[in-house]
């Protein structure tokens, strides 16, 4: 049993991953949180909302991939120059496209998104509204 | 018993048909830079190692269209495709480098190993420039024009079959 534990707690820690990755220390602010506790809390807002462009279905705040690192590093250097939130996250989706941003936004290829359930909404009460009058 | 009542069963059918459909499509994994067609951001890289020369967005200004190869040492498609760069140098194409997030010595090595076909090979430890230019890996390859436009983005390494395209791509750019 205890040898068991020892040789699963040993696969662990040799195990080595898979994709390749660099050697290099993290950038600066990837992981160093801005000093003016108002200008990280809007930085982390931000980063919850962006995309990890390395690792799918994880936001930036959320991924250790080097990439997302840097990614945290721009955001939050940008946003202690003083830029706006939304600037940066169009300054990424103008690289990226929809892709990159977690916040649905309404655009030619996303209205159906939000019409459709209006749409079904509407129908639903027209029958609905069909029926009790014929109730009645 | 009207022939309404078949209607939402027929609606779900159609759904699923759909659903089914969709899953059996191929996922396309990549993510395409939106900055195609539009101009090479701003950038002024140091040298990636000792003898090469560092890399500018002034440099692609020229006349000349060059491709813009995104790479690192430690990338191991980046291997596979040192042969294709080669051929493409031989073909008289002009590749400038950005090595991302990688130690001089260790470019130096991958250069003594594989070959080096970059007549420039700018540093980028911070991704700086491959976030400017809408990039999400390694390796990938972007084809510029002589105004500084990128034109064309291909995402992965170069396999030999790709060749043909990047050089047509670059003959388009003329």
């Amino acid at each position: 049993m205890i040898m068991r534990l020892l040789l699963s707690l040993a696969a662990f820690v040799l195990a080595v991953p898979l994709a390749a990755q660099d050697s290099m220390p993290p950038a600066p602010y990837a992981y160093r949180q801005l000093d003016d506790p108002a200008q990280e809390a809007a930085a982390q807002d931000l980063m919850e909302t962006l995309r990890c462009l390395k690792c799918q279905s994880q936001s930036i705040a959320d991924s250790d991939a080097p990439m997302a690192g840097d990614l945290r590093h721009q955001v939050r250097i940008r946003i202690a120059a003083g830029e706006e939130p939304e600037a940066i996250r169009q300054w990424l989706m103008q690289r990226y496209g929809d892709y990159v941003s977690y916040k649905p936004e309404v655009s030619a290829s996303t209205w159906p998104l939000f019409a459709i359930p209006l749409l079904l909404v509407l129908v639903a009460g027209g029958i609905l509204v069909g029926r009790l009058r014929r109730r009645a | 018993m009207s022939w309404r009542v078949w209607v939402p069963l027929l609606l779900f059918s159609g759904f699923l048909g759909l659903a089914a459909y969709q899953l059996t499509q191929p996922k396309d994994d990549f993510v395409q830079s939106a900055m195609v067609g539009e101009e090479l951001p701003y950038f002024d890289l140091p040298p990636a190692t000792q003898g090469a020369q560092g890399a500018a967005s002034a440099d692609f200004r020229d006349g000349t269209p060059r491709l813009l190869n995104i790479w690192a040492s430690w990338c191991l498609p980046c291997i596979a495709e040192a042969p294709q760069l080669e051929a493409l140098k031989q073909q008289g194409v002009e590749i400038v480098g950005i090595a991302i997030r990688d130690r001089p010595e260790d470019v130096a090595q991958f250069l003594a190993e594989n070959g080096n076909p970059y007549a420039r090979i700018g540093r980028d430890d911070l991704s700086e420039v491959q976030l400017a230019i809408g990039s999400s890996g390694v390796p990938e390859t972007f084809v510029i024009d002589g105004k500084g436009v990128i034109r064309y983005q291909h995402i992965g390494d170069i396999r030999e079959n790709d060749v043909p395209k990047l050089l047509a791509e670059l003959e388009a750019a003329r």
